[in-house]
C-alpha cells in the first residue's frame, strides 16, 4: 500500500469515525435553532459558525455527512446492481436480448427524469418521518439511476462475449450462467467498480438539486446536499469561507474512495 | 506732463480694470451658461438597466397577468389615472379629472387634449370607448377586465364630446375610479395591425430578443413635461435583460451591468448593505404577506379526527399563539419583516384595521387552549381525547428559501407543544395541483403578493364559493356561520359607495379573521430594492413596481451616460 492509498485509508476511517461520533462531538444535535445567533462566523460554542436559522453547522455537517456516506453509496449500489443486471446480461447474451436491452435503456435514458421524479414525489404520502424521506429519497434515485451505467455495461460485456478467452472457454464446455459468473463478471468489475464510485457524487448532486425541486432530503434533517444548497447565492467566498467545508469535504472524501479502490480494479 | 502721463496712465489703467472685469462678468456668465446647459445633458440621455426575472408572456396590455409583462405595461402603457405609488393617492393622467356617480355605476372622465401615441394617431375618448370594448370583450379573457364585471349584462360607453366620455357598468363596483390605474388606453385609429405597438406611456418597444432582453426607447410624443417644459423621460432607453438566477443579477450590478434591482432578498440586502449602504433601499413593510392555513375541505382524503382538529378554531388560534413570529421577522428575514396581523398589512394606510395587533408568542396560553379542547401532553407528545398524536404535514413551495426556512422555525416552534410537524417541499405546480384541485394535505404555507391596496382585490379569496377561498373552496353555501358573515360583510363593502361605510365592514372581516384564523398570518415583508449610485431621481417605495414607478423622471450620471 503505497503512501497515498494510506493517506486515502485514514481519511476515509478518520471522516466515518467523525461522523459515526456525532452524538457525542456536537452534542447540541442538527435541528437545535440557536436564533439569537443566525449566521454566526465560527466560534468555540460553533466550529463552523451556524446556518441561517442558527443551527450548528459543524453537527450538520457530521450528521450529513453519516447520512451520505451510508445512503449514496446504498444508492449507487442498487443502480449499479440493477445495471449490471440489464446491461451485463444483454451484453453477455448479445442478439435480439442486447438489441431490446439497448432500446429499453435508450428509452429510458431519453425520459426527462427530473419530471419523472417530481411525479414520483407527487404520488407518495406527505406524513412521513424526515429518515423515511431520506430512505425514499435515495431508493428512487438508486431505481431511476441505472440506465446510463447499463449501457456502458452492455457494451463492455458485448466486447466480452466475443474475447478469446471467453470464446476458448467456451469451447471447453463452459456455458450459462457459470461461463458469465466465472469469466465474464470478474473481467466486468473495473467497470462496475467505475460506474459505482462515478455515481455517488452524482447522487449526492442529484439529492441537492432535488432539494430545490422538493424531492430531497426532509427538514431538519441534513444531507450533503441540503448542506452544498446553502452556497447557493454565495457571492464571495472569502467572506465566508468556512461555508466551504461540505463542499471541500464532498471532494476530499469522494478522492479518497477513489484512491483507496480503483487502484488495483484498473486493468493494467 | 508727468501729471498728464500720470492722469493718462490713470485713465488707461481704469479703462483696462473696466474692460478686465467686463472680461470677467462674460466669463462668468459664459461658464454660467455653460454649466446650466451641462446640467440640462447631464440630465436627459443614456440607457437605464436592470432585469425581468421572467420572459414576458405578452406585450398586450389588456393581457397582461404576469410580473414581467406588468413592468412592461407600467412602463409602456398611458392610463387615464394612476395611483400615486409613494402616497397611494389616486392621480390624474390622461384624464384630467373624473366623477363618480352616486349609485357607484359610472364614471365620467375629461381627457387631455392634444395628445398624441407613440405612432402619431390623435388620443381621444374614442380609444377610450375602443379599450373598453376590447377589455371587457369576455372572448378576450383578460384578467384586469374581470375586476369590472360587477354583474350580469353590458358595460356601455358614451361619448359625450371628444374630449368627454362616462362608462357605466350593470352594477356598482366600489372603488371604480381605482381600476383604471390598471387600464391601459389604446389606440383605436392606429394603422399598425399590432394596436399594443402605438403607446402614450413614456417608454415604448423598440427590439424584443426571445430569452435574451427587451429593450425600450423614449416615446417621442410623451405628454408629460418637466417643471421646467422639458419634454419627458429623461432617458433615452430601458434594457430589460431576461434573467430567472437572483446571484447573477446581484453580481452585475455589483459589477454596475445593472442600475436597478426591483426586489431583492434580505441576505443579498444586507450584503450590499455591507459595502455599499448607498445602494440598498429598505422601504418599509411592504403589502406582501406570508401565512399559512390547514385544509378543511369536507371531501379532502385525510382521517377525520385530523379534520376536527383543522376545523376547530381553538386548534387554530393555538397555533397561532406557538408560532414565534418576531423569531420569524428577525432570523428568516434579518429584520426586514414585521410580524403580520391579518390580511391587510400596516402599510396600507386606508383599508387596515389599526384596532388588530399580531399575535403575540404565548406557547403556554397556546397549550392551555389546546387543552381546553381535550388535547393533552403524554412523555413530550401531544394527544387529542381520542388518544391520536397530533401530527401534520406542511406543504410548501420548494425554491423559496424564505419559507423554507419559516416552515423549519416553525416545526421546530410546534414541537416545543409536542407537536410532530413534518415540513414538505413540492415543485409549484404539484403544490398547487394538491391545494386547489385534490385537496390532499394537511397545512400549506404560501403567500400574498397583493398588488391592489381595495378590499375588492381580495373578493375572490374571502367569498366562500370563491376558487380562491383556500382552507376550504367553492362552497355551496357558507358551511360556518363566520363564512357567511364574511359573505356578507365582503358584497355589501363591494356594493357600498360611501368609504366610510366599506371600510367599517372590512374592519369587521379582518377582526373576524383575527378570531377565526382560516389563515394564519406569519409576517409582512419589507419592500427591499437596489439602486445604482449611477441612477438619480429614484424614491423606491412599497408598491410594484418599487423602483421605477417614476421611471419618466429618472436620470443616470454623466459618467453612465457616456459610457453606454
Amino acid at each position: 500500500m503505497n503512501r497515498a492509498r494510506k493517506l486515502a485509508c485514514v481519511v476515509v476511517i478518520a471522516v466515518c469515525a467523525v461522523s459515526l461520533a456525532a452524538n457525542w462531538l456536537a452534542p447540541a444535535g442538527y435541528a437545535k435553532q440557536f436564533r439569537e445567533a443566525p449566521n454566526a462566523p465560527p466560534s468555540r460554542q460553533h466550529l463552523l459558525g451556524t446556518d441561517e436559522i442558527g443551527r450548528d453547522r459543524f453537527a450538520r455537517v457530521l450528521y450529513g455527512t453519516r447520512i451520505s456516506l451510508l445512503l449514496a453509496p446504498a444508492a449507487a449500489l442498487i443502480s449499479t446492481v440493477l445495471a449490471a443486471l440489464v446491461g451485463g446480461l444483454a451484453g453477455y447474451l448479445g442478439g435480439i436480448w442486447l438489441r431490446v436491452a439497448r432500446s429499453f435503456t435508450d428509452l429510458f435514458l431519453s425520459l426527462p427524469w427530473l419530471f419523472l421524479l417530481i411525479t414520483v414525489r407527487a404520488l407518495l404520502p406527505l406524513n412521513v418521518s424526515p429518515l423515511v424521506s431520506v430512505l425514499i429519497t435515495f431508493l428512487i434515485l438508486g431505481l431511476l439511476g441505472w440506465a446510463a451505467s447499463a449501457r456502458v455495461l452492455s457494451t463492455s460485456a458485448d466486447a466480452l462475449r466475443n474475447s478469446d478467452f471467453v470464446l476458448q472457454a467456451r469451447a471447453s464446455g463452459l456455458h450459462g450462467p457459470r461461463l458469465f459468473l466465472i469469466h465474464v463478471l470478474p473481467n466486468l468489475k473495473p467497470v462496475l467498480y467505475a460506474q459505482f464510485w462515478i455515481s455517488i457524487p452524482v447522487f449526492i448532486l442529484s439529492e441537492a438539486n432535488l432539494g430545490i425541486l422538493g424531492l430531497g432530503v426532509a427538514e431538519p434533517l441534513p444531507s450533503w446536499g441540503s448542506l452544498l444548497r446553502e452556497l447557493e447565492g454565495l457571492i464571495s467566498f472569502r467572506e465566508e469561507p468556512w461555508r466551504l467545508v461540505p463542499l471541500l469535504l464532498l471532494i476530499v472524501v469522494l478522492t479518497s474512495f477513489q484512491m483507496l479502490f480503483s487502484r488495483e480494479e484498473v486493468p493494467a | 506732463m508727468s501729471m498728464g502721463v500720470s492722469m493718462s496712465t490713470n485713465t488707461t489703467t481704469t479703462g483696462r480694470r473696466a474692460f478686465l472685469r467686463f472680461l470677467l462678468f462674460l466669463y462668468s456668465a459664459l461658464l454660467s451658461l455653460v454649466v446650466l446647459s451641462g446640467s440640462v445633458v447631464a440630465q436627459n440621455g443614456g440607457e437605464l438597466r436592470f432585469c425581468l426575472r421572467s420572459e414576458p408572456k405578452t406585450f398586450d396590455p389588456l393581457l397582461v397577468d404576469d410580473d414581467s409583462s406588468l413592468s412592461i405595461r407600467y412602463l409602456t402603457g398611458g392610463v387615464l389615472v394612476r395611483v400615486n405609488r409613494h402616497t397611494q393617492d389616486l392621480e390624474p393622467e390622461l384624464a384630467e379629472s373624473w366623477k363618480l356617480s352616486q349609485d357607484g355605476k359610472q364614471v365620467t372622465f375629461k381627457l387631455r387634449v392634444g395628445i398624441t401615441f407613440s405612432d402619431g394617431t390623435p388620443f381621444s375618448s374614442e380609444d377610450v370607448a375602443f379599450t373598453m370594448q376590447r377589455l371587457m370583450d369576455p372572448a378576450l379573457h383578460s384578467s384586469t377586465g374581470d375586476a369590472f364585471r360587477s354583474g350580469t349584462g353590458a358595460v356601455s360607453t358614451k361619448i359625450i364630446v371628444p374630449d368627454q366620455i362616462s362608462i357605466t357598468f350593470p352594477a356598482p363596483i366600489a372603488g371604480l375610479d381605482r381600476l383604471f390605474d390598471q387600464v391601459v388606453i389604446m389606440s383605436a385609429h392606429s394603422p399598425n395591425p399590432k394596436k399594443e405597438a402605438a403607446v402614450l406611456g413614456p417608454f415604448m418597444v423598440a427590439e424584443y430578443r426571445a430569452g435574451s432582453s427587451v429593450l425600450l426607447r423614449r416615446n417621442p410624443n410623451y405628454w408629460k413635461k418637466d417643471s421646467q417644459g422639458r419634454r419627458l423621460p429623461y432617458l433615452d432607453s430601458i434594457r430589460l435583460d431576461i434573467q430567472s438566477n437572483r446571484d447573477v443579477e446581484m453580481l452585475r450590478f455589483k459589477r454596475g451591468e445593472l442600475d436597478l434591482i426591483n426586489v431583492i432578498d434580505s441576505d443579498y440586502f444586507d450584503r450590499l448593505a455591507a459595502s455599499s449602504p448607498g445602494l440598498a433601499h429598505d422601504a418599509g413593510t411592504s403589502l406582501d404577506s406570508d401565512f399559512m392555513w390547514f385544509n378543511q375541505v369536507a371531501s379532502a382524503p385525510i382521517p377525520e379526527y385530523k379534520r376536527a382538529w383543522f376545523r376547530s378554531a381553538n386548534f387554530r388560534l393555538a397555533i397561532s399563539q406557538a408560532i414565534n413570529r418576531d423569531d420569524l421577522s428577525r432570523v428568516v428575514f434579518n429584520g426586514h419583516a414585521q410580524p403580520a396581523v391579518g390580511p391587510v398589512s400596516p402599510a396600507n394606510k386606508f383599508w387596515f384595521n389599526s384596532k388588530l395587533k399580531a399575535e403575540p408568542y404565548r406557547p403556554d396560553a397556546a397549550l392551555q387552549r389546546l387543552q381546553a379542547d381535550g388535547f393533552h401532553l403524554q412523555k413530550g407528545a401531544l394527544f387529542d381525547k381520542s388518544g391520536n398524536a397530533v401530527e401534520f404535514s406542511i406543504v410548501t413551495n420548494a425554491g423559496s428559501k424564505p419559507r423554507e426556512r419559516m416552515a423549519v422555525m416553525v416545526q421546530e416552534d410546534l414541537g416545543k407543544l409536542g407537536i410532530k410537524v413534518n415540513v414538505v417541499m413540492l415543485d409549484f405546480p404539484s403544490l398547487i395541483e394538491r391545494i386547489s384541485q385534490k385537496f390532499n394535505y394537511e397545512a400549506a404555507m404560501l403567500g400574498f403578493r397583493n398588488v391592489d391596496l381595495d378590499p375588492n382585490g381580495q373578493m375572490n379569496i374571502w367569498l366562500s364559493s370563491a376558487e380562491d377561498h383556500a382552507w376550504n373552496p367553492q362552497q355551496k353555501s357558507p358551511e360556518t356561520a363566520w363564512e357567511a358573515e364574511i359573505d356578507r360583510l365582503m358584497r355589501a363593502q363591494a356594493s357600498a359607495a360611501d368609504p366610510k361605510k366599506r371600510k367599517e365592514n372590512f374592519d369587521r372581516v379582518q377582526e373576524i379573521v383575527a378570531e377565526q384564523a382560516p389563515f394564519i398570518y406569519l409576517v409582512n415583508q419589507n419592500a427591499l430594492s437596489a439602486v445604482s449610485a449611477a441612477v438619480e431621481g429614484a424614491d423606491p417605495g412599497i408598491l410594484s413596481p418599487q423602483t421605477f414607478w417614476n421611471a419618466e423622471r429618472l436620470t443616470l450620471n454623466a459618467s453612465t451616460r457616456a459610457s453606454r
